[in-house]
């Protein structure tokens, strides 16, 4: 079987198995284990932002953990400005996920630009430790700002809700993180097939090559960085009502670290590695943390046996390596 | 608390030691990235290492020093054996999988540590002959802190002989430069670099354990002062150890003095609940802020290495 | 006569001591092949860095289809119609060979920010891309990685990037470089053949070709113009003879 077509069926297997797993789940009133398929969505949705930029577009992004947070505090600062009733910055708060959803994009989307338009002025490792710092950044900002709870973080009191669904039967959250995540898959498939993901991965190869044909590196960049800012916040926004928390903890560097993990495993750059590698993560915490307490232990050394020696991750080892046609 | 010359004093001093501690963090790093092209996220582990292993042959001693040695000696050797298996596969890899696999080693020191230590923080103490204050005319001033200024003044000059004057240095410099032409020279890289590494990995360790005898030695503790480290070089140069001073005591005095005034100057027309809530908050981004406006002005740092 | 296309004029580029370009001026003119010889060392890289937007020169101007492009960058002179090759073939090297055209014609089209519609279905790419390989003598490895083509493959892949491009200019930077004795010849005839499309300014050390191509010469020493003039000039100028060519003689 050709290569592509190998990696279109890992993607489907993947996809399908995400919906399979918890439905069985719901048949054997095993609502943790919908939970957990959950997780791996947002997760996997967080880390699809991600992989546009980092694995696609080769920016080494290790403060993408920013928008995360930032995508969950609005989904808690509008969510606890709904119940209270008091407008914030002249707007009413809100509990509709899809008000919240375009507004937590948003507000990722202009940080994004923000980070981006200064941080895409250097390369390599500047841009590495660049992107660190800011996030670090807002992350103290969070800690310190009494007014949403600071350190202690912001709880949700009630999931916001989604028309025509109960948002807090774990069932029906889990259809729509994964709804989510295949609608988005779908867009990231579209823009990676496009003119400007040719232009984004040509640039990713030889970005002096693709000045000299007349493409403008820095301005293609940076769109990609806003999507991919855009994607991650909407996976945050998401993640906050299915812990119905916001936290610090959310843009702490470790989240950051804990992203670019997700999308080695699954494969760095592959449409569908971010799915593969959030299941991999949770499942690999869910087994191993239930036998020690040291699991991070095991999971850092079958890290680095994948940098050193497994290097395309699960996608990689089971559908070839990617070809551009 | 009245801002009195005193305190304004006490604060730069507190500022300057900061920043000194930093340059032992920052040296180390951008020795690496200079000589040898690699970021290393692990580097805030040897620090920890430093610290820990400091804690624990002071316990053990009972002597301040000892554990110092200790400590130095246990975060060079664990460096010099993390660039012997880990590492030096990563030389010819991409920044991408440098990262990967230093956060790895991150994972597997911290729980590492945890199995060895326990899950507790570990105490140290400041060695009597270092204890107390004594009076500096405008104020009394911790001596552990100023014995901290001395030997990190002493460091930064032992580096200055050491890079500056000494063959050693010159490889260190010649390998800055261009790293095929030393191999060409018959210089050993693979020795070479792995002493490097180890240096670095000692100047992290001296930096954990000096600093754990004032605040708690615990995992995790390396990270945010990596961090502060990297944008200590990122204001500063990479491959500069000149860069890495100035960044430092940048960022030592400005964080410090940023953290003791914004709440003050902000209570002068604000309620204070308020005032020490967003004075904090914007202190800790301060040096971000630093560094971004450097970055708009000098997008390689204040004193590239390369030009 | 015609303006030139693109004119340098009292170009200076520096570093620290060793003066790389000296007070350079020359000009391209519509029609014609302007060569640019000199031996190793005389600058001709930088130059051509500062001409296609790399290197910024520490003086002097660049004209370009009357333009000033001293201040532009490399993207802007290609979106202007500058289309250049490498010395070193520069290419997108998991891309295919087609791939590789279509980026420069999608380019040329502007539109760099449309998301949806997927490249490889684009007709319009994809037939564009595949003519300009046949001009070049590709066609028939069209669907190779980049990376995997022979050396003088990659040399005429160069070549028809800056075709796709429909450039003012063209600046070749050692087009036969490696190419064996069929490969020049059939180089040349294309070339020949490509003046009356747009001017071309070459840089190149085969000497044969050199002479064979050009309608005027440049011969660039130690950062300096040293002589210009036609083919039968330069080549019984005293000057050019110690210089360079007498090198080759010796």
């Amino acid at each position: 079987m050709r290569d592509t077509h190998k990696e279109t069926v890992v993607n489907l297997a993947l996809g399908l198995g995400l919906l399979l797993v918890p439905l069985w789940a719901l048949w054997a009133d095993q609502p943790f284990t919908i939970t957990l398929a959950t997780r791996i969505a947002i997760l996997a949705l967080a880390g699809v932002g991600l992989n546009l930029i980092l694995g696609f577009g080769g920016m080494v992004s290790f403060g993408h953990a920013v928008f995360f947070g930032v995508g969950g505090y609005v989904a808690g600062i509008l969510s606890q400005h709904a119940t209270s009733g008091v407008p914030v910055l002249g707007l009413p708060g809100s509990n509709q996920m899809l008000v919240i959803w375009p507004v937590a994009m948003l507000v990722a989307g202009l940080l994004a630009a923000a980070i981006g338009a200064l941080s895409l002025r250097t390369e390599g490792i500047f841009f590495i430790m660049i992107t660190l710092a800011f996030a670090q950044m807002v992350y103290y900002f969070a800690i310190s700002w009494p007014a949403y709870g600071g350190e202690d973080g912001l709880p949700l009191v009630l999931r916001n809700r989604f028309p025509g669904l109960n948002t807090m039967r774990p069932w029906h959250l889990f259809l729509v993180a994964w709804g989510v995540l295949m609608v988005v898959l779908g867009a990231m498939a579209a823009l990676r097939a496009s003119r400007f993901g040719a232009a984004l991965m040509a640039i990713r190869q030889n970005p002096e090559r693709a000045a000299a044909v007349g493409i403008n590196p820095y301005g293609v960049k940076l769109v990609a960085f806003v999507i991919s800012g855009m994607v991650t916040g909407l996976a945050g926004a998401l993640m906050a009502d299915l812990s119905r928390f916001a936290s610090p903890a959310m843009m702490a560097w470790t989240m950051s670290g804990e992203l670019i993990v997700i999308i080695i495993l699954g494969g760095t750059g592959r449409l569908f590695g971010p799915l593969a590698g959030a299941a991999i993560l949770v499942g690999f915490e869910v087994t191993f943390g239930g036998m020690t307490e040291h699991w991070k232990l095991w999971l850092g050394l079958v890290l680095l046996a994948v940098v050193l020696f497994a290097r395309g991750g699960l996608i990689g080892a089971l559908a070839g390596r990617a070809r551009h046609g | 608390m009245p801002v009195t010359l005193a305190l304004i004093f006490e604060q730069m001093l507190n500022g300057v030691q900061f920043g000194l501690m930093l340059f032992l963090m920052s040296a180390g790093l951008t020795l690496v990235f200079g000589v040898m092209g690699l970021i290393n996220l692990a580097h805030g582990s040897l620090y920890m290492l430093g610290a820990f292993f400091c804690a624990a042959g002071a316990a053990a001693t009972g002597n301040f020093w000892l554990g110092l040695v200790a400590g130095t000696a246990a975060a060079a050797a664990a460096g010099a054996l993390i660039e012997v298996s880990v590492i030096r596969r990563l030389y010819t890899r991409d920044h991408l999988d440098q990262v990967l696999a230093t956060f790895a080693l991150i994972l597997i020191l911290s729980e590492g540590t945890k199995m060895v230590f326990g899950p507790f923080p570990l105490y140290l103490n400041v060695p009597p002959i270092l204890s107390g204050t004594v009076d500096l005319g405008l104020t009394p001033y911790s001596v552990y802190r100023l014995a901290l200024i001395g030997f990190g003044l002493a460091v930064a000059l032992g580096l200055w002989l050491l890079i500056g004057k000494t063959r050693l240095g010159i490889r260190i410099r010649a390998g800055e430069n261009d790293r095929e032409m030393i191999a060409a020279l018959g210089v050993n890289i693979r020795a070479l670099y792995t002493l490097v590494f180890a240096l670095g990995a000692a100047l992290a360790g001296l930096a954990g354990a000096l600093v754990g005898a004032v605040q708690s030695v615990q995992v995790g503790m390396g990270e945010p002062v990596l961090i502060l480290a990297f944008v200590v070089i990122v204001i500063g140069g990479i491959g500069s150890i000149k860069g890495a001073m100035v960044g430092a005591l940048i960022v030592g005095v400005i964080d410090t003095m940023g953290r003791f005034l914004l709440p003050r100057i902000f209570a002068t027309f604000m309620e204070a609940s308020d005032a020490s809530g967003l004075g904090a908050a914007l202190a800790s981004m301060l040096i971000y802020v630093v560094m971004a406006l450097v970055l708009i002005l000098r997008p390689k740092g204040l004193f590239p290495a390369h030009a | 006569m015609a303006d030139p296309v693109l004119a340098l004029n009292g170009l200076r580029k520096s570093f620290g001591a060793l003066k790389a370009t000296d007070d350079v001026s020359l000009t391209l003119r519509p029609g014609e092949i302007h060569a640019l010889i000199g031996p190793n060392g005389a600058g001709k890289s930088t130059l051509i860095g500062q001409i296609a937007g790399k290197l910024q020169p520490d003086a002097g101007t660049i004209t370009f289809r009357g333009r000033d492009i001293t201040r532009l960058s490399t993207a802007q002179r290609a979106r202007l119609g500058m289309g250049r090759t490498y010395q070193i073939s520069s290419l997108i090297p998991e891309f295919s060979a087609r791939r590789n055209v279509m980026l420069a014609l999608q380019a040329r089209q502007g539109h760099p920010f449309r998301f949806l519609r997927p490249v490889m279905r684009d007709r319009a790419l994809l037939e564009g891309a595949q003519a300009i390989l046949a001009r070049v003598g590709l066609a028939g490895r069209a669907s190779v990685p980049s990376a995997e083509l022979s050396h003088g493959e990659r040399r005429l892949l160069e070549i028809a990037v800056a075709l796709a491009l429909e450039p003012a200019c063209f600046l070749l930077d050692e087009p036969m470089a490696g190419m064996g004795t069929e490969g020049v010849g059939k180089l040349v005839n294309f070339l020949h053949g490509l003046k009356a499309q747009a001017p071309i300014l070459l840089v190149e050390h085969d000497m044969d070709a050199v002479f064979a191509l050009a309608d005027r010469i440049s011969v660039l020493v130690y950062g300096r113009v040293i002589a210009s003039g036609t083919v039968a000039e330069i080549r019984n100028d005293p000057r050019v003879r110690e210089a360079y060519l007498g090198e080759e003689t010796a």
